[in-house]
């Protein structure tokens, strides 16, 4: 610590280099902060998933609906706890660029299926003894400026109404909060009842989308998924049950390897960083020779002059990538920059703990070198340089 | 006009003299090079993957070919279109014929589940039911292995890209669609389109096993001439006993790839864009470098009376070449990484996959030579001016 002067002596020596080398290390980090909430926002849903939650949806796929009877032959299984059901319902408020889910969903036991979900205990009552009310997340409320007591409009491209119609009309009864900051509160939900009685006849009234599933014991979910397929087998609807993890991911997946796609960027980004980083450092010990050689003849040894070195990387990098990650904090706290594409856009404080670290194993890969070169220099030579 | 040549002439001599020192300030000069390659490597290579997807979905749609799906769908996912409606958009006028009638096809779309290759998870594959003219109303599309579907049997015939993303879907495999099961007895390519990631059927044996009654979802169709496409879409729409949405091939499919392109553009530009900066600045440095270890050349030159300008243009000629180097290097570091990588991803408009290949065109190699020339001139610049500001008895005293 006592070096410290020293070493910030020798950065403030050549400003703008310093500078310079500086603003490229921020610009990298403020980019790392950007790829993990990009990488975030699109398989953070796997982190939400419950462990003792299964999804059950149809065998073919999850565009099959499955039949509302299900539940109940659910309910017998042995190890089930709680079955609930969830309808895509693929509406569109005012404009299709205005993406959020919205699903149909029996209120009791969807809340009590996902505890995530914060809603307060008169709008919950007012959802129970409401028909057409609908409950929305934090995040699209304050986005369209929604408030308790609103009419929704919503047309669905999928579901026409008995009378013909795709404009269906919801009474906003409830807010909801995320227990957890990842948790997302970009959807609605609003009563299946209705919307069962409401969409015509012909098409898809008594059927579902898929299930969530709540077993007794996470440690039993795989015989449970088991069981539940073995008991629609040979059905006009065979299902296909997994754990919401699974599900999530490989929705995730779906889009296509995000995390190989943000590693090859990161590590291209750091390795060109580091070229910059080294070289100048690189250029400071070699202008310095002669001064190394001077501390060396008052009595620094070769592991101080080296350590020295190191500690002026570490701190340039240090100093750059901290602010880089404090500025990319300040920036993705402001929220999705898509305008709803990516809900769960953000800044994860185990990330920014990753780009901590980083920023010191920068520091060492860049010091390494030139901390070497300085350490093995010989007194007399140095000395005969100046 | 001597005094123009004798100008070039002095640009001449120092660019040479800086270039001839280039291999004593390798170190600089090389992080210099390697950084612009950074930033256009990853510029190009993220706007290949854009590129690609869109090549693949716009390839697919000619300008004489029609689609018509329900009014208001967005999609053929959430469209509906009854056996009648559909004979009434086949004789509409504008309509191409041949000896076997009209060139349109009636059309089923789903979704089945098969486990990607590269991940081993599911996606949603897109199955669709098509009638006789199918293959004349997409005149691109080709059997490769194997041959066509019978009508009227549970047979598919796979696209290229399907069979290479998806697993079981070679010649001779079968698939299972609920409790039929469907042998794959043919492959086709459709000209590098969106419809070589589907696999096909016959549209009646899908309804059947759909439960969809005789239902369709859209209706593809091919059109005496482009320009025939107004007079076609005017029938439709103002013929009472249909209720339908008539789009161009090219425009739907165009349509369908705006959200991802706009979205892996505009990200690519942005990473791009902070890359660049980090590069500026690393460039700056080298040539920072550079004109602080040839402070006394440079004066002296001026001493012999070099202009200042063209201390200037040879400093910005030599940063323009590293960055020329670097653009180069970072342009085929790209193409060879990723050009024609195949990959799949999902399209959230059908909610089905769409298998593609990177594209590394010459645009965006172009456009990454731009980037370096632009980062290696405001690299250059502010250190030429420097170089061409000093002070000559001060930088010879430095002798």
């Amino acid at each position: 610590m006592k070096y410290l002067h020293l070493i910030w002596s020798n950065l403030t020596r050549k400003k703008l280099r310093t500078s310079l080398t500086l603003l490229s290390i921020l610009v990298a980090f403020v980019l790392f902060g950007f790829l993990s909430a990009i990488k975030q926002a699109l398989v953070g849903g796997v982190a939400m998933a419950g462990a003792n939650r299964l999804v059950v949806r149809h065998k073919v796929s999850i565009i099959q609906l499955l039949p509302e009877a299900y539940k109940a032959r659910m309910e017998r299984i042995p190890g089930v706890d709680l079955v609930t059901h969830q309808t895509w319902f693929g509406g569109i408020y005012q404009d299709p660029k205005n993406f959020f889910m919205q699903n149909p969903v029996v209120p009791e036991e969807f809340l009590s299926m996902h505890p995530e979900l914060v809603l307060a205990p008169e709008q919950k009552q007012a959802w129970l003894t409401t028909r057409t009310g609908a409950i929305v997340g934090r995040n699209t409320a304050d986005r369209f400026h929604w408030k308790i007591g609103d009419k929704i409009p919503i047309q669905s491209s999928i579901w026409a109404r008995a009378n013909g119609s795709r404009t269906w009309e919801f009474d906003l009864v409830g807010i909801f909060d995320g227990r957890a900051k990842t948790d997302d509160t970009t959807p609605m939900f609003f009563r299946y009842d209705y919307f069962d009685e409401e969409r015509r006849a012909s098409f898809g009234r008594g059927l579902v989308g898929w299930y969530t599933l709540r077993v007794k014991n996470p440690a039993e979910a795989a015989e449970v998924a088991r069981r539940v397929d073995q008991e629609f087998e040979n059905s006009s609807a065979e299902t296909k049950t997994e754990p919401e993890g699974a599900f999530v991911q490989a929705w995730a997946k779906q889009i296509g390897n995000i995390a190989f796609i943000v590693a090859t960027i990161l590590g291209a980004v750091f390795f060109t960083i580091l070229l910059v980083t080294g070289n100048t450092m690189a250029q400071a010990v070699r202008e310095r020779t002669g001064e190394l050689g001077v501390l060396k003849a008052i009595g620094f040894t070769n592991g101080q002059v080296m350590g020295l070195v190191l500690a002026e990387a570490c701190l340039l990098t240090v100093l750059g990538g901290l602010t880089g990650l404090g500025l990319a904090w300040a920036f993705i706290a402001r929220g999705d920059p898509t305008g709803g594409l990516l809900p769960l856009f953000m800044f994860l404080p185990r990330d920014l703990a990753v780009g901590a670290g980083l920023t010191l194993a920068l520091g060492v890969a860049t010091g390494f070198f030139p901390a070497r070169a300085a350490m093995r220099l010989r007194v007399a030579d140095a000395l005969r340089r100046m | 006009m001597t005094a123009l040549v004798n100008w070039l002439s002095q640009i001449g001599a120092i660019t040479k003299v800086g270039l001839m020192s280039l291999p004593q300030r390798r170190g600089a000069a090389a992080s210099t090079v390697i950084g612009i390659a950074g930033v256009v490597a990853v510029l190009v290579g993220v706007l290949s993957i854009a590129a690609g997807f869109k090549a693949a979905m716009t390839a697919s749609g000619s300008p004489d070919a029609a689609i018509v799906l329900r009014s208001g769908a967005d999609s053929e996912m959430v469209s509906g279109l009854s056996r009648e409606q559909t004979r009434l958009i086949a004789d509409a006028p504008g309509v191409a014929r041949t000896a076997k009638g009209p060139l349109s096809s009636a059309e089923l779309f789903v979704i089945i589940n098969l486990p990607k290759r590269s991940t081993g998870t599911d996606a949603n594959v897109p199955l669709r039911g098509v009638e006789d003219a199918a293959l004349l109303v997409r005149d691109q599309v080709k059997i490769t292995e194997g041959r066509p579907f019978e009508m009227g049997k549970n047979e598919v015939i796979v696209g290229v890209g399907a069979a290479r993303e998806f697993a079981g879907l070679q010649v001779g495999s079968t698939i299972k669609v609920g409790r039929y099961d469907w042998p794959v007895v043919g492959l086709f390519s459709a000209a590098g389109g969106v419809a070589e990631s589907e696999i096909w059927t016959d549209a009646k044996v899908l309804q059947a096993a759909y439960n969809r009654g005789d239902s369709f979802q859209s209706v593809y169709a091919r059109l005496e001439s482009a320009g025939k496409f107004d007079a076609f879409k005017d029938a439709l729409t103002t013929n009472p006993q249909l209720n339908v949405k008539v789009s161009r091939q090219s425009e739907y499919y165009e349509e369908h790839s705006r959200t991802l392109t706009t979205l892996i553009t505009t990200l690519g530009v942005l990473i791009a864009a902070l890359m660049a900066i980090g590069a500026v600045f690393g460039a700056l440095n080298t040539m920072y470098s550079a004109v602080a270890a040839r402070t006394r050349e440079i004066a002296t030159l001026r001493a012999l009376g070099f202009g200042r300008g063209a201390v200037v243009v040879s400093l910005l000629l030599e940063s323009l070449l590293l960055a020329l180097v670097g653009g180069a290097l970072g342009g085929g570091l790209a193409y060879a990484a990723f050009n024609n990588f195949h990959t799949s991803t999902m399209n959230w408009q059908s909610f089905s996959q769409v298998a593609f290949a990177f594209r590394v065109t010459p645009e965006l190699l172009v456009r990454g030579v731009i980037w370096a020339t632009v980062i290696g001139l405001i690299g250059g610049l502010l250190p030429a001016i420097r170089a061409a500001r000093l002070p000559i008895a001060a930088a010879l005293r430095e002798l």
